[in-house]
């Protein structure tokens, strides 16, 4: 093993390419191979690393994905076009008011049909909702991967838990579900909000500001997280770029780029979002990005929940059974930002029967995320590439479909 | 032959005594993280959870006890087994009060440096014997980890030796008692030497921040991973008991032991002993994981040189300082 560690001292500094075979830096076969997964603790579901070890030093990591494959895309081919948001919000299971509203939006693009202005405001708030639960969710679990189960990162952990479930009794008052919530309809929403929302919203994002500090403390001002996080898995800029990667882990990158902005859908293109960016491309950089996109979108649920305008909230005529919903042809594509990035629903109409989509496609961020592990995570160490891993937030349910 | 008897008889006492306390301690260690949580912690079995760590021990006891194929037999079984002796043994030279002592020895604080150095051995022959990568790593983890403490241990713990002018821990605590604490006077070499030695114990019980050979988000559940039952109990007792003995040794060594006014010597000790094994727990449940790497910087860049300017600091004060001794 030691004659491995002089090469990779200096792969450790200028990094190795990942499309070469393994052999290539390691002729003899003397680095560890560590099957990384699928069944391990800190791997966000079923996802699987093959990493080639020297020591405790990464020198090649190969991701494997697929664990979690369901066939909702094939499966969304058969099924009618009503019937696809409850199998869509399975696929993002930690954000999934976001993904049937992309599914939905894809729909009516491909239908147009008009969104009524309060059912568009309503989906906003909605997703503004889901992105603080979601990176609530991620900060728990990335701190349960660099403090433990039997630690200090599961006490961030339960107390993010903690808001998050105010935020799912929120849409539990407006849906009846806590999670699986069929809420979002070609043509607006299917539930209208219920009486005294914006009240218990509003506590609710209250009481979740005020502790904003408390997790600062114990994530950003503590030494340990940020001697954990700073400088361990930089992500180029252009590379997140090539790999296709949006969202937090982009915009940690140094690059300017949400679609809430630069793409309204919505009701943003009335409200006026500021994107948090950072330089550093490393883990810190993401935390950073998601402490900061939690904040804004407390600042833009609130504008929501004052500015939410009267009227309908479905633009189209009402369905009685799920073959109503026909099309006979084109195609669209409509990206939305959730809280992992672009995700993107490409939807051909027609093909066999008129009342389900000839193809459908769903653009995953988490997919694209977990594509930069080759290419961050050589020279890191095993502590680090949970770590890393932790920061890019992948969900397998997304990545997989 | 009396001494013989003596220490069977209190060897037995002190055993027993620690194991109990580990229940309690468990228990209240759960409770005080469930809280810590803002949730309830053990609440069903027994008044307010009180018979949970029994019935913790009954189900490990329960399971079946799986041998991995291919596993170095001798290590594996060998290593739970010398975890729990070594992690008990360190008690033996612990005075509970001026007459409670299992064997009062003249070299008492090396014994315990070195029984406490010997836990390496365990940690390697599970991470190695149990033929499982994870385990592997956290063995390699744990040796280095355990060179890397030990020589800021060693020297934090040689301050109040130096101090006191003994290497016999119950005449440490005399020395204090009929002085000051060392973690109080001297301040200078006294404080920052508790401080290394409170860190280092952490680092040597595998506690957060520095349970990096176990560090389970990491490495599975690291040395232990392929121990089931039984054996998996040993190694779990002898993580207690080893916090629970560290704290007993830096209540003894820095805290003035049985010192204290109003009630009987044996209360004071055992009530240090618990503030300290409570600290630990306060600290597992707030703080987050260090790396392998960033121990070792810490330990060798950091707390080295300091723990030398506290051994020059001690002598330095024992020598020019009237009545320093």
């Amino acid at each position: 093993m030691s004659h491995a560690s002089g090469e990779l001292q200096s792969a450790r500094r200028v990094g190795i390419d990942p499309h070469l075979s393994i052999r290539h830096y390691d002729p003899e076969a003397d680095l560890m191979l560590l099957h990384f997964g699928p069944q391990h603790p800190s791997t966000h579901g079923v996802f699987r690393m093959d990493l080639h070890l020297d020591g405790e030093i990464i020198v090649k990591a190969t991701p494997f994905v697929g664990y979690l494959h369901r066939a909702v895309e094939k499966l969304c081919e058969k099924l009618t076009y009503v019937q696809q948001t409850p199998i869509v919000d399975k696929n993002d299971y930690v954000a999934p008011m976001t993904n049937e509203q992309a599914l939905n939006m894809a729909f009516e693009k491909l239908l147009n049909v008009e969104v009524p202005r309060r059912a568009k405001w309503m989906r906003t708030l909605l997703a503004e909702l889901q992105r603080i639960a979601s990176h609530l969710l991620w900060l728990g679990t990335f701190t349960l991967d660099l403090g433990g189960a039997l630690g200090g990162g599961s006490t961030l952990f339960i107390h993010c838990f903690r808001e998050r479930e105010m935020i799912l009794d929120l849409f539990e008052d407006l849906t009846g579900s806590r999670f699986h919530y069929n809420t979002h309809t070609i043509g607006g929403n299917r539930h209208d909000l219920p009486a005294g929302f914006g009240e218990k919203a509003k506590k609710a994002l209250a009481v979740i500001e005020a502790r904003m500090p408390e997790y600062v403390d114990m994530s950003l001002g503590n030494g340990i997280f940020v001697a954990r996080t700073k400088g361990v898995g930089v992500l180029d800029g252009d590379l997140a770029l090539e790999l296709g990667i949006t969202g937090p882990v982009l915009r940690a990158s140094g690059i300017d780029h949400d679609l809430r902005r630069d793409a309204p859908y919505g009701a943003y293109d009335e409200l006026d979002v500021k994107v948090a960016v950072e330089s550093g491309g490393d883990c810190l950089a993401r935390a950073k990005v998601r402490f900061a996109e939690i904040t804004e979108s407390i600042r833009l649920c609130r504008a929501l929940i004052d500015g939410m305008p009267e009227g309908p909230i479905n633009g189209y005529k009402p369905i009685r059974q799920a073959t109503m919903v026909k099309v006979t042809g084109g195609q669209v594509y409509v990206g939305i930002e959730t809280p992992r990035g672009e995700l993107g629903t490409f939807v051909i109409g027609g093909g066999d029967t008129p009342t389900s989509p000839y193809r459908l496609k769903i653009r995953s961020p988490s997919l694209h995320a977990l594509s930069a592990i080759p290419y961050i995570m050589p020279g890191a160490t095993v502590s680090d590439a949970v770590a890393i891993l932790g920061s890019l937030d992948p969900i397998m349910g997304e990545v997989d479909r | 032959m009396n001494g013989l008897v003596h220490g069977a008889v209190y060897g037995a006492v002190v055993i027993s005594a620690l194991l109990a306390t580990i229940a309690i301690g468990i228990w209240f260690e759960r409770k005080f993280a469930g809280r810590m949580q803002s949730r309830l912690g053990p609440t069903i079995v027994g008044p307010v959870g009180l018979f949970q760590p029994l019935a913790d021990v009954v189900k490990l006891l329960q399971k079946e006890d799986i041998v991995p194929k291919d596993a170095d037999r001798t290590l594996f079984d060998l290593a739970p087994i010398l975890a729990a002796l070594f992690s008990l043994g360190a008690a033996a030279v612990v005075p509970f009060s001026a007459t409670a002592i299992a064997a009062d020895l003249d070299i008492g604080v090396l014994w315990i440096l070195a029984i406490g150095a010997l836990m390496v051995v365990p940690t390697f022959a599970a991470g190695w014997g149990s033929n499982n990568k994870f385990a592997l790593i956290g063995g390699m983890r744990g040796v280095a980890q355990s060179i890397s403490y030990g020589v800021p241990l060693v020297l934090a713990v040689m301050v109040p030796v130096i101090l006191s002018g003994s290497m016999k821990v119950s005449a440490i605590v005399e020395w204090q008692h009929h002085h000051h604490w060392f973690a109080v006077w001297p301040v200078f070499p006294g404080l920052p030497a508790f401080v290394i030695f409170y860190l280092a114990m952490l680092a040597e019980a595998n506690r957060i921040p520095f349970d990096i050979p176990e560090a389970e988000s990491e490495l599975v559940a690291g040395i232990t991973t392929e121990y089931t039952g039984a054996k998996f109990v040993l190694f779990y007792m002898a993580e207690y008991v080893h916090t629970l003995v560290g704290s007993a040794v830096g209540a003894a060594l820095f805290l003035g032991g049985w010192d204290g006014p109003f009630a009987p010597g044996l209360h004071w000790m055992v009530l240090k002993t618990l503030l300290l094994f409570a600290s630990v727990y306060w600290v597992r449940w707030s703080l987050l994981r260090f790396r392998s790497d960033q121990l070792m910087e810490l330990c060798w860049k950091k707390l080295v040189p300091i723990g030398v300017l506290l051994v020059l600091a001690a002598a330095a004060w024992v020598q020019f300082v009237p009545g320093g001794r």
